[in-house]
């Protein structure tokens, strides 16, 4: 708005001003009462952060109660990836594997942790829930090669999700129950 | 020549050397732990060395003081590559490091960094040479210091480095006189007509053994402090390095070992600046203005007053330091508007001032 | 369809307020799709098969300008334009004609509402199995689903229980919960493959597709099932769990499988053909394709596939395997093998070398079976190129008698092999010895191991060119996936071959430099240019070739000794 803008005029300085002097003084004092306050440092290897509800670190595989790897390489988070850390090589589960009624498992599931930012999207779009970001969120290695984690690691990192949702449990159950109930 | 005069002068030499080097040592470790502090952080509190870390409390201490990261740059600084960069004109190259170190540590020999009373009642300042033109002698080997930063700048071949040298020597120039006009006062202040000890320093602190100049002659303090800042490329007048418009500065170029010699330079410049502010300001190593020395006869005296002197020069280096992490840096035309504009019209001022004084009052030391 | 006049008349129909001219009697899901652009959702009608009506999705509303049945003048409203006379109900687009002074409208409350209820009722018994299912990403289902779809069901009751994973043919699997009895592969098989063997069975919310009792779903049509599948209930099983659709690139192409040049899309991704499917050419090949034709992908990654330079059975690099065949192919008694599986530039760079080492040139044909619909009896895709560009003035014959004379008889003692097996074409491998081969192909045969210099070539997925198929349509096909490293293309190796043997004005060929010469020497090309041949091809006048007898019968456009030449 141009019309509103009040121009002021900056004031001369006085003489003490111009020695710079009063200021100097005033700017140790900030930083000698700076020195005498507690230190917010955190001494982080032996002292870790609190880790906030919702937080965003290392992408896992989960299973559920059952022990049935959630994911059926649906693909939707290698699709989502904004950098393209997610490969899924997807395959079909057996006929006569317990978990036949899924049909589809990936063979392959691996996560470059050097190319992952972090962002959940991933978490965000998958149907199956079966990705999630953990609280873990230093990860080393000496090679890049290390780091691309595969299926097998994922979900040793991921462990088991304690959700009663047992959609596909449920859909078995049907499919045994059949049409029974007409 | 009286050979073990001579000897003992050498070791003494020698001995100052040491001091003065770990301190310049210490000084790095202070300055990052004062800067954590300052920042609310901690400061180096991590290195430490297997054996000595785990003495049971004196080990964990001297960890979070963070004196073995002192060690650890140092050791950093030896076992780097040296490397020469191809366009460098190497001779000058290899040669700035050593112009840089030298200036600081000659001034050394004419200061007087503690007093011996002998049994028969007199004191004797210790000094390695009481020259009486001690004060020449510092002030053109300080102004010295300035080639090793304009070789490095001129003989890395490279922009910002050119840069830096230029303008060390801008300011070296500059200041230089303020410098010059602020030390006369004090001593055409301590001098009475006709003295034979001219501009030796060790004078000076005998003057002052009741009274201090600091507050005879506060303007004086003030401009000799803030050209020994810059005269020592201390911040807020560090415009030869200036990170954020030169990079690193004249030492751009340098690395390893020879980049560790400017910077042990730098705070060797640094104590020797402050002690020369003590021995001109604050007493030397007189205890207390107005106080009588409570210096006991012989070596003990001659001890604690030494670690007296040096007590008040790591006061000084402190306020360096502080200084450092409380103002940002002058931008250049700044520093060049405040060396000529102010301080040196302020320093002649003031020498006319005092030159007036002294002519129609008698000062109260004189007597 | 006997309703039909012979000159199709422009009727004028208005689609949600504008007039638009279309087609008499066509059909008013196209009619409207082609005149405005808006889709009307549908499942079960295909332009290519016979409208059922049974989905319900495509319900419009329609009106006519209401008719003084008195005066027989049609009513005016009170701004003086004629007064519609809306149904009372909506009805299906699908089986309903444009006919003049037609008012539909396609995006009205009323519509709206049909659909989302029709949708409704789609979802009752669809499984939630999106994530696993392969057509996810390009399912009509979905997508509607996500115009007018509800978001959350209201349905409580347990859903119904159909069979999954049933395979009904060698290589198509069904999954009845997935399917919307839309019936347009029931269609298929009755009308286009005349192989009734699909069929509902069970009533209302049971019904339940199948195969007949005995039967499978073993044509080799099958698969133009799964393509007109609007979801996944029928699902390929080659790329079923291979890669989801949405990853994949496709890229138009000719299936190489016979002279009828089927058009086909190539979907890859990252370098990796994973499907072939066919794209729709009214003039060839309709909507659909041959199985065996999808699997042609396969020859990319073959095992026997030639990816390195051989010279004497030790690889080379390409300047090494160049210089070898100059100096065998520098002789003066040399005969070349051209091919039809060759792309019509690389015919013409050959025919050029040829002319200017005075070689004879012969070209094996590759005779099968045609099953009248979309496989012909000529199993190779540019029989007609080698004619066009001169590569060959004599239809191609499945042996060459001619060739293998010269070898007994020493004529010959060079020969360049282009893409073919000449031990398949009547010449045994224990003759091969007399002479001195250079192969250039892409897969590894029994001449490549009898010959001294093998260099490898792209596949036709590879590479870009045309084809010229059995009617005489030129047909574009384009790169899908990169060559192997390291591999020159085919006109790349004829002008290294040709400068290394110091033959003029065939260096640096390219496929568009290639067409600036044909254009001006094939009489048939003329005005023609790459860039300019569009993706659905273009007819060649032919008349120069109609004393030759083609060994194709017919199928589906095409009429042996008919069409294109009759039209020259």
């Amino acid at each position: 708005m141009p019309g509103k803008v009040k121009e002021i005029e900056r004031k001369p300085l006085s003489l003490a001003e111009k020695t710079f002097l009063p200021q100097i003084v005033s700017g140790l004092k900030v930083t000698c009462a700076n020195m005498l306050r507690k230190k917010v440092t955190r001494e982080y290897p032996d002292v870790l952060p609190p880790i906030p509800p919702g937080y965003r670190g290392m992408p896992t595989l989960v299973k559920d109660p059952d022990g049935r790897e959630k994911c059926v390489s649906c693909q939707l988070c290698e699709f989502v990836c904004p950098p393209k850390a997610i490969r899924i090589t997807p395959g079909a589960i057996p006929e006569g594997s317990p978990d036949a009624h899924v049909e589809k498992a990936p063979q392959e599931f691996e996560i470059d942790m050097l190319r992952c930012i972090y962002c959940g999207m991933c978490q965000e779009v998958c149907p199956e829930e079966a990705i999630f970001l953990q609280n873990k969120f230093t990860l080393n290695g000496l090679s890049r090669q290390e780091l691309v984690f595969n299926k097998e690691r994922l979900y040793e990192a991921g462990g088991t999700l304690q959700d009663q949702h047992f959609k596909w449990k449920k859909k078995k159950e049907s499919e045994e129950h059949g049409n029974a109930q007409h | 020549m009286d050979w073990i005069q001579l000897a003992i002068e050498a070791g003494f030499g020698l001995a100052f050397i040491i001091v003065v080097m770990s301190m310049a040592g210490l000084t790095v470790v202070a300055e990052r732990k004062f800067c954590g502090f300052i920042q609310g952080r901690l400061g180096p509190n991590r290195t430490t060395i297997p054996i000595l870390g785990s003495i049971p409390f004196f080990g964990r201490l001297i960890t979070r003081m963070g004196l073995f990261q002192l060690v650890a740059d140092g050791s950093k600084f030896l076992f780097k590559e040296e490397i020469v960069p191809g366009h460098v004109n190497k001779f000058y190259y290899n040669l700035a490091p050593i112009v840089a170190l030298i200036p600081p540590l000659v001034p050394l020999v004419v200061l007087p960094f503690g007093q011996m009373t002998l049994a028969d009642g007199t004191i004797r300042q210790l000094i390695i040479a009481n020259v009486d033109i001690g004060m020449l002698v510092i002030l053109a080997f300080s102004s010295l210091g300035v080639y090793g930063t304009v070789l490095a700048g001129w003989a890395a071949n490279s922009k910002y480095p050119f840069m830096g040298g230029i303008r060390a020597s801008a300011q070296m120039i500059s200041y230089e006189l303020t410098m010059g006009l602020s030390i006369l006062p004090v001593f055409l202040w301590a001098n009475v007509p006709g003295s034979t000890e001219g501009l030796s320093i060790a004078n000076i602190v005998v003057f002052q053994q009741t009274h201090w100049f600091v507050y005879l002659q506060p303007l004086t303090a003030l401009l000799f402090l803030v050209a020994l800042f810059a005269e020592t490329n201390r911040a807020p007048f560090d415009m030869a390095e200036s990170e954020t418009d030169l990079v690193g500065g004249f030492h751009t170029e340098y690395g390893a070992f020879k980049f560790g010699i400017f910077f042990v330079s730098e705070y060797a410049h640094v104590i020797v600046g402050s002690g020369l502010f003590v021995l001109l300001f604050l007493g030397g190593s007189n205890f207390l203005p107005m106080l009588p020395n409570p210096w006991p006869v012989g070596i003990p005296g001659a001890i604690l007053s030494t670690l007296w002197f040096i007590a008040k020069t790591s006061a000084l280096v402190f306020f360096f330091i502080w200084i450092r992490w409380t103002l940002p840096r002058f931008r250049y035309d700044q520093v060049m508007n405040l060396g000529w504009k102010m301080l040196l019209p302020v320093a002649i001022a003031n020498l006319v001032f005092v030159m007036v004084l002294l002519a129609t009052i008698t000062p109260v030391a004189a007597q | 369809m006997s309703e039909e006049s012979k000159k199709p008349q422009e009727v004028t129909i208005n689609i949600d307020g504008k007039d638009y001219k279309v087609p008499a009697g066509m059909n008013l899901i196209d009619a409207v799709k082609k005149a405005s652009g808006k889709e009307i959702p549908h499942y079960c009608y295909h332009p290519k098969l016979s409208v059922v009506g049974n989905c319900r999705m495509c319900m419009v509303e329609m009106g006519t300008p209401m008719i003084d049945r008195a005066t027989g003048q049609p009513i005016l409203d009170d701004k003086g334009t004629p007064k519609i006379g809306w149904m009372p109900k909506p009805a299906i687009a699908c089986a309903s004609k444009a006919t003049d002074g037609l008012h539909v409208r396609t995006d009205s409350p009323m519509v709206q509402d049909c659909r989302k209820g029709t949708l409704e009722f789609l979802l009752i018994n669809h499984p939630l199995d999106c994530p696993i299912c392969d057509q996810a990403g390009e399912c009509r289902l979905q997508e509607f689903a996500t115009d007018y779809g509800r978001g959350y069901s209201r349905f409580v009751e347990q859903k119904n229980v159909k069979p999954k994973r049933t395979q009904i043919g060698p290589r198509v699997m069904l999954d009845d919960e997935r399917c919307i009895l839309c019936s347009r592969c029931i269609r298929f098989c009755r009308e286009i493959i005349k192989e009734d063997v699909l069929g509902f069975v069970n009533r209302g919310s049971y019904s339940t597709l199948t195969a007949y009792p005995g039967r499978q779903l073993d044509s080799n049509y099958s698969l133009n099932t799964v393509d007109l599948c609007p979801v996944g209930a029928l699902t390929d099983t080659d790329f079923r769990f291979k890669m989801r659709v949405w990853f994949l690139k496709p890229v138009s192409s000719i299936c190489t499988e016979s002279s009828v040049g089927v058009n086909t899309e190539v979907w890859s991704r990252e370098g990796k053909i994973y499907r072939i499917t066919p794209r729709e050419n009214d003039a060839v090949n309709d909507s659909w394709m041959a199985d065996s034709g999808r699997r042609l992908y396969k020859q990319v990654e073959a095992d026997n596939r030639l990816l390195t330079c051989k010279t004497g059975g030790a690889d080379v690099n390409f300047g090494e395997a160049v210089t070898k065949a100059a100096s065998i192919l520098g002789s003066a008694k040399l005969a070349i093998v051209g091919s039809a599986h060759s792309s019509v530039e690389e015919q013409f760079a050959l025919a050029l070398l040829a002319k200017a080492k005075k070689a004879s040139v012969s070209v094996p044909a590759h005779v099968g079976e045609g099953d009248s619909i979309l496989i012909s009896s000529d199993r190779s895709p540019n029989t007609r190129g080698a004619l066009v560009t001169g590569l060959v003035n004599t239809l191609p014959n499945p042996t060459l008698s001619d060739l293998e004379s010269a070898i007994t008889s020493g004529k010959i003692d060079a020969l360049l092999v282009v893409r073919e097996d000449i031990t398949q074409a009547g010449i045994e491998a224990a003759k091969l010895a007399g002479v001195r081969i250079v192969y250039i192909g892409t897969h590894a045969n029994a001449t490549s191991q009898a010959a001294q210099v093998v260099i490898p070539i792209p596949t036709v997925f590879e590479r870009n060119g045309t084809f010229i198929n059995q009617n005489f349509r030129i047909q574009k096909f384009n790169t899908c996936v990169p060559a192997p490293a390291d591999m020159r293309s085919e006109l790349k190796v004829i002008s290294e071959i040709a400068q290394a043997i110091g033959i003029e004005g065939l260096d640096g060929l390219t496929v568009s430099q290639v067409w600036k010469q044909m254009t001006t020497e094939v009489q048939e090309l003329t005005g023609l240019s790459f860039e300019s041949i569009p993706d659905h091809g273009t007819q060649l006048q032919a008349g120069r070739f109609a004393s030759i007898r083609f060994p194709e019968g017919p199928s589906l456009h095409y009429t042996p000794g008919a069409t294109s030449i009759a039209k020259a």
